[in-house]
């Protein structure tokens, strides 16, 4: 960590300056941050790790994953912009794991301080602290960061990679490179020669880049507007190709069992599923057990005969004991005291005390492709197919498994059928590589069922909201938040990198103790269940996934309390704290035509400030015969700056679908130590049917770019939550609903 | 004893047990991978396809009950020749992770071809057993309509 100041003091230094009609960028920007991991084959010539030319045209680097949030068509857009690329030449690849491919943007979420109105400065300590990702090899995409992240850099990459074709064009010709211009992926002559970049990409490529400045917004050709998607045509015709999908030269798969209790596997019989039809293989996985075949179906039908013995599990066997510990971690120190202003002890002279108590279930991921990965180990080394949020930490992680060093190890990140931040563990890949070992020269496809993925999943973990807040004059006056669950970030950064960073866990009280209301008395306070061994991680939107719930139902409550009409209420405290915030209430409100609604049906409001983005959103139920439906919903985010607008609506739809899923009726309980939802059909999600009609709008007034692929969730359950309470009066305080209420 | 199976207007032999879902069959031995697994218990519509124009779930069509002549998405049209209804799928941006649309889509064009202007109820009904952990259902419902020339 020695050259951790020299990182801080050159962000410090060497801070873009903006210029009129654009931003400079030095040399020491424009260098590649780590060595180019792109080995050109004969007749490519990479530019930067982001940029490769060969005789056909060029090839862009996305090396973020692929889940469905689109970020290879933005990313791709950025450079392309700079890049002077028609839409329809444009290539994307995933590329190789690579130190610089580091994720800047994650670790700056850490600057300390509420995220909200950030200043400058604060803004260039994140930026500082951000840079800690290239000595962790943190090739990771998760924390809505990849627009954050590659805003700039990308822009950047693609200027860069321009101004040398340019200057190497000025060489040839004999001009001034100022005479030049580019379009369409060529360099055009003062007199209207077409150089195509593939033609000038050799000589281009010995030339260092020279400052470049950005281009202004209103000049933008290809950011600011719905471009077609690079992946659209493939998933349209099924051509994309996902992990399940890669079928290597003498592909054989597997299935695998793991242990329901997630201990250790004490003995297993395969005697009857080694006669079985296409077994080839039986692999003692050590905590687990495989069987490789001739097919995935007779592979599944065999490791199911498979008789197995399981140890206990290294949790409490029940929901309700699992729970007991989690209440009970309120009676430890807090972890946590992020927020601590004014007086939150006592009680405002003349005000009203509420309280409330809120309980949120476990949850699975329940990504669309079931996790799989596909391994080969050979005298060449291992490769890797699989689809994952985390690229160099699987190298590493497959590396370690196979014992071998990592330059010997090939992955291949794929598209993803869902990630949601089940595809940033190592477990799939790690696995695969394992069953792999087991048929050394052929490569091995390990599928998990799904109802292996839903009982072996890192669940989103459960949590209880304990909150205490008072009112007067019809506005909050005390709001003291506390929540105790298990740490989510700590055994996965564990997972990830052998150790978690010492401090308060800040994602355990995200979207509790940061959110943009003004309130004069606030406290916020996070309790550890720090025993409580239940495999959890990151799900999309993490500790704001159950604190949003928590803190915005607790919000409706006070407002009620206060007499007040409950948009109103929270916007007089989002103005007094934040614009944007309270920009995006206002949108909502102007949408759905807030206070005013269609006879018999109810609406809810909710406010959440998750990865940079404000976001609100109302939702409306009606009563269809005793049973209720989500008519409408209205969803708003102010995002800085919109780069994709059909991007960003797709991101806010379905950010918002995958919070409702889960409110309704999402939920994983224990027994006997083992998760008793196995498929769809006792962990569904919301349906065509039920589906409401939504109006989105993405706001740009805030100041910094900020992230969508995950702020449409928080404010989806309690905006449900408060929407019922609007219409039958009783108050949810439990996830998921269906416990209680009868969906259509 | 090996079967024999017409995909998309070809025949092809599979020597897999009689029990074997077709969709195992498609993915692993033909290796038409378009159709997708989800569930394995007619729960999610990712592997949708048709047998005689009829909308299946493969995951549930034994190898030697399939019935008649299988559909699947490589068949319906290529990324050079889209049908109709994947153009309406491309004009509207529907797919976001994209693993559900194989599914999605075969399940719409038996919808069509059945009922070429559905109603929203129709739809739904249609619909619904088909999931989409990404929530593009209205970009589904849009597309749906726009096939059927009911834009807007
Ligand atoms: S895989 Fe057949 S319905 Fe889900
Ligand atoms: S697009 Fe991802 S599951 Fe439907």
């Amino acid at each position: 960590m020695a050259s951790l100041g020299k990182i801080a003091r050159r962000t410090f230094l060497f801070g873009s300056a903006a210029i009129a009609g654009g931003v400079a960028l030095g040399v020491w920007y424009l260098k590649a941050p780590a060595p180019n991991p792109l080995k050109p084959a004969e007749g490519e010539t990479s530019l930067s790790p982001f940029v490769l030319i060969d005789g056909s045209g060029v090839t862009l680097i996305a090396p973020r994953a692929e889940m469905g949030q689109g970020v290879h068509t933005t990313w791709a857009a950025l450079i392309a912009e700079e890049l002077d690329l028609a839409w329809e030449q444009v290539r994307v690849i995933h590329g190789p794991p690579a130190t610089a491919y580091y994720n800047a943007a994650l670790m700056a979420e850490n600057a300390p301080g509420p995220a909200y109105g950030k200043s400058a400065f604060q803004h260039a300590v994140g930026k500082a602290m951000g840079t800690l990702g290239k000595p962790l090899k943190m090739q990771v995409t998760g924390g809505s960061t990849a627009m954050k992240d590659g805003f700039e850099r990308m822009r950047a990459a693609g200027a860069a990679a321009r101004e040398m074709l340019k200057t190497a064009a000025a060489q040839r010709l004999g001009v001034d490179v100022a005479r030049l211009r580019t379009e369409n992926g060529a360099v055009i002559a003062p007199d209207g020669t077409v150089l195509p970049y593939a033609d000038l990409a050799a000589e281009a490529a010995g030339i260092a880049p020279r400052e470049v400045v950005l281009r202004d917004p209103s000049d933008w050709k290809l950011l600011g507007r719905a471009l077609p998607r690079l992946d659209m045509v493939a998933k349209t015709t099924g051509t994309a190709q996902y992990a399940i999908d890669m079928r290597p030269e003498g592909l054989r798969f597997a299935a695998l069992r793991m242990s329901p209790r997630r201990g250790a596997m004490l003995s297993f019989d395969a005697t009857q599923a080694q006669a079985m039809p296409g077994v080839e293989k039986i692999v003692d996985l050590g905590d687990g057990v495989a069987v490789i075949a001739s097919n995935t179906w007779l592979a599944m039908q065999a490791v199911n005969a498979i008789d197995a013995d399981w140890g206990p599990a290294p949790y409490p066997e029940t929901s309700e004991a699992i729970m007991a510990e989690i209440a009970a971690a309120f009676d430890n120190t807090p972890d946590s005291t992020l927020r601590d202003e004014g007086d939150a002890d006592t009680l405002p002279a003349g005000a009203t005390e509420v309280t409330a108590e809120y309980r949120v279930p476990f949850l699975a991921h329940a990504t669309m492709e079931p996790l799989n990965a596909t391994a080969k180990i050979s005298a060449e080394g291992l490769e890797i197919w699989s689809g994952n949020q985390l690229p160099t930490f699987v190298r590493r992680a497959c590396a370690e498994e196979a014992g071998l060093d990592e330059t010997r190890v090939t992955v291949h990140t794929t598209l993803m059928g869902g990630g949601f931040g089940r595809r940033g563990e190592l477990d799939f890949s790690v696995l695969a590589t394992r069953v792999a070992m087991a048929l050394p020269g052929t490569p091995v496809m390990t599928t998990w069922s799904r109802e292996e993925d839903m009982t072996q999943d890192f669940y989103r973990p459960a949590a209880i909201g304990r909150m205490r807040g008072a009112v007067r004059d019809g506005t909050a006056v005390l709001l003291d938040a506390a929540v105790a669950g298990p740490s989510t970030a700590r055994p996965a950064l564990k997972r990830w990198m052998g150790f978690a960073p010492p401090g308060p866990d800040q994602v355990h009280v995200e979207g509790l103790w940061n959110q943009p209301y003004a309130i004069p008395n606030i406290r916020a306070r996070g309790y550890i269940a720090a025993d409580l061994q239940v495999p959890v991680g990151f799900w999309r939107s993490v500790g704001n996934s159950y604190n949003g719930f928590i803190h915005e139902s607790f919000m409706d409550e006070m407002a009620h309390a206060a007499g007040a009409d409950p948009l109103a209420f929270r916007l007089a405290l989002a103005r007094k704290a934040w614009g944007p915030a309270a920009a995006c209430l206002e949108a909502v409100r102007e949408m759905s035509g807030w206070p005013d609604k269609p006879q018999g049906t109810g609406r809810g409001v909710a406010l959440c400030f998750s990865f940079g983005t404000p976001a609100a959103c109302v939702v409306e139920v009606a009563d269809e015969d005793g049973a209720i439906r989500l008519t409408r919903a209205w969803i708003a985010a102010d995002v800085g700056v919109a780069l994709d607008p059909g991007i960003l609506d797709q991101q806010l739809v379905g950010g918002l679908v995958y919070g409702l899923s889960a409110a309704m009726m999402g939920e994983i309980t224990f027994a006997d130590g083992r998760a008793e939802q196995q498929n769809f059909p006792d962990y569904d999600a919301l349906r065509m049917g039920q589906m409401p009609v939504v109006e989105t709008r993405i706001l740009q007034t805030q100041r910094w770019i900020s992230g969508i692929g995950e702020p449409g969730t928080p404010p989806a359950a309690p905006a449900l939550a408060n929407a019922l309470f609007d219409l039958t009066g009783e108050r949810h305080r439990t996830l998921p609903l269906n416990r209680s209420v009868s969906f259509v | 004893m090996p079967t024999t199976l017409t995909v998309n207007g070809t025949a092809h032999r599979v020597d897999l047990p009689e029990d074997v879902p077709l969709l195992w069959v498609l993915r692993d031995a033909l290796t038409l991978t378009g159709t997708k697994y989800g569930c394995g218990v007619a729960a999610c519509g990712a592997c949708t396809v048709h047998i005689d124009g009829e909308a299946v779930r493969a995951c549930q069509v034994a190898l030697g009950d399939v019935w008649g002549e299988v559909t699947t998405i490589e068949g319906l049209g290529t990324p050079e020749s889209l049908s109709r209804l994947q153009q309406a799928w491309v004009d509207h941006q529907v797919a976001q992770c994209g693993y559900c649309q194989s599914g999605q889509i075969l399940q719409a064009a038996a919808l069509l071809a059945e009922t070429p202007r559905p109603s929203d109820a129709e739809i739904d009904a249609a619909m619904s057993g088909n999931l989409c952990r990404c929530g593009t259902y209205p970009r589904i419902r849009a597309a749906i309509r726009s096939a059927a020339g009911m834009e807007g």
